[in-house]
């Protein structure tokens, strides 16, 4: 979005002699480019300083030979398949404790009774680390999928269920009152005036379990499994392939920022509406 | 860039239905608008031991323009607030009558000093709001696009408030209330937010608004110019009782700063600072 605004905008700009549009042009192009400018100059120094001998090859391998490992994984099919099972992962932890902290915000946002039952309980779980609990968890659950998927979950829970119940609390009652008064209760007023009012809160509490439930999975992997991105690094440090660890760091990474990206791409999809978001000004 | 191409898209597609050039009046499933009779007597309200209004007898009849004036805390708002059931009374009794003089539930409608539109609904779904879930949707659009025909906003159907000026604001606030056709249109210092020059305006479309479709109207303002421009009938309220209350008998469209409505306005700032 941003970026179709930045590039939009020298057109829109009259160009009086072809030289300074020009320029402008060239510079709206690259614009775009350039927050990945330093990330792009420091693996060009890492890669130099590999290749001079600067960087011992055991303790961090050059980029080539991550992109080598990555395209050795990728052509052996395992990495798909290990991406595939930590999306997998990833997304029900999400689901299943996103969808809980959602609820339980909502129901203690609309209902005074249920937030004086179960409020203080959540605040008191929630000062506790969620990876705090992994002794216990392999206890209760052994190493399988059930402990990283509560992990996950519990972790995602809490910024959802938060700002689920900030969001809730914090629609305009001047709205709330102007819908009452054009005949709006129950499930209506909640559809037309409260979850729209909440929405933003709650798109910030999904960013935050976001980066919340890719650090949990890395731990809950590495702990113990037989498939995943985490299994592949911890594979790999057992037979110090550091450029495979590395890999596995690069794709972590990457599917953070995916998820944020599409989480951006949503919020920016429902919140039209938002002065925030409306990119299009026109007078 | 898609949103825009997305909301034009909305937009025709409206206009496909409803030719905003071409709207014919609206047939609205209720009788042709009509105001309806109030009347109240020895209304109190508390709030806790406060005593807020200390026994209100009034009789509105239907179709009146009333407008009640008076200082910060006299009990004007808290009026409007037990008339449209926002509040309920503390002693007394509040009825609405119809023509035949028979107790009725009349369509009520309320314009708060903020205009209090949805960010998150198009200007045309916001006064569809007004219409409340019995009208179906198709229809609602079309009632909708002729209430903001009234308020003169047909051209902002499709944009979002944000985008709109505070006097664009409150016009679709009156457009919603409008759509409708309320027998009953309660206004709390609808203007008190708006510049000099938009109030103005304001007044006349509000004025022209009454004068077709003939509701009872209820005008709190703490603004005696404005009461005796618009106003059938003015009420001063003071520590919770009616000080004073006159007629304004003076054709319209009034004219503005003449010697006998500010021999008015003079009569009524005397009450008001007594």
């Amino acid at each position: 979005m941003t970026l179709v605004a930045d590039l939009g905008q020298p057109v829109s700009v009259p160009s009086g002699s072809g030289q300074p549009g020009q320029r402008r042009s060239a510079a709206a192009v690259l614009r775009p480019l350039l927050p990945y400018a330093l990330p792009v100059a420091l693996i060009a120094f890492w890669q130099l300083a590999a290749s001079a001998g600067l960087i011992s090859n055991r303790l961090m391998p050059a980029p080539v030979d991550v992109a080598r490992a990555f395209w050795d994984k990728a052509s052996s099919g395992e990495l798909a398949v290990n991406i595939g099972v930590s999306g997998l992962r990833a997304l029900s932890g999400l689901a299943i404790g996103g969808s809980i902290g959602f609820l339980l915000g909502l129901a203690n946002g609309l209902s005074r009774l249920s937030y004086t039952v179960t409020d203080t309980t959540l605040q008191m779980l929630r000062t506790i680390p969620n990876l705090a609990l992994i002794p216990l968890v392999i206890l209760w659950f052994g190493i399988g999928e059930e402990a990283k998927l509560f992990l996950t979950a519990l972790g995602v829970f809490f910024p959802i269920y938060l700002n689920t119940l900030h969001g809730v609390r914090n629609v305009d009652p001047q709205l709330i009152e102007m819908g009452q008064v054009y005949g709006m209760k129950g499930f209506t007023l909640f559809r037309k005036v409260i979850f729209p009012g909440a929405l933003p809160s709650i798109f910030v509490g999904l960013r935050f379990s976001l980066g919340i439930m890719w650090l949990t999975l890395i731990v809950a992997e590495t702990l113990s499994s037989s498939s995943g991105i985490g299994y592949m690094a911890n594979t790999a440090r057992e037979f110090m392939m550091t450029d495979v660890v590395v890999l596995a760091l690069v794709i972590y990474a990457l599917l953070g920022k995916l998820a944020d990206v599409v989480a951006r791409f949503l919020e920016s999809r429902t919140l039209q509406w938002h002065p925030a978001f409306q990119t299009d000004k026109k007078d | 860039m898609s949103e825009i191409i997305h909301r034009e898209r909305r937009i025709n597609a409206w206009g496909k239905e409803i030719e905003p050039e071409f709207t014919p009046r609206p047939v609205h499933p209720a009788p042709v608008p009509k105001g309806v009779g109030i009347r109240l007597r020895g209304v109190t309200k508390s709030f806790g031991t406060v005593p807020v209004l200390t026994g209100i007898d009034l009789d509105v009849p239907e179709g009146q323009f009333l407008a009640i004036v008076g200082k910060s805390g006299c009990g004007k708002s808290t009026l409007l607030r037990l008339l449209v059931g926002l509040d309920e009374v503390t002693g007394g009794s509040i009825e609405f009558l119809d023509e035949a003089g028979q107790a009725t539930e009349p369509n009520a409608r309320i314009v708060f000093q903020e205009p209090r539109l949805l960010p998150w609904a198009s200007v045309l779904d916001n006064v569809a709001v007004g219409l409340g879930e019995t009208v179906p949707q198709r229809q609602g659009r079309g009632l909708a696009q002729a209430a903001l025909g009234e308020v003169q906003l047909s051209e902002k159907s499709g944009e979002w408030p944000a985008r709109l000026s505070g006097g664009q604001r409150q016009r679709v606030a009156l457009g919603r209330a409008m759509v409708s056709h309320p027998e009953f249109l309660a206004m709390d210092e609808p203007l008190g937010a708006l510049d000099a020059l938009t109030r103005i305006t304001m007044q006349a479309l509000i004025e022209r608004v009454w004068a077709e479709q003939r509701f009872t109207a209820l005008f709190v303002t703490h603004d005696v110019t404005e009461a005796v421009a618009l106003a059938d009938r003015v009420i001063v309220l003071d520590e919770g009782h009616i000080a004073l209350d006159i007629t304004v008998d003076h054709p319209r469209p009034r004219q503005r700063g003449t010697a006998s409505l500010a021999a008015l306005e003079a009569q009524l700032l005397a009450a008001i600072f007594r």
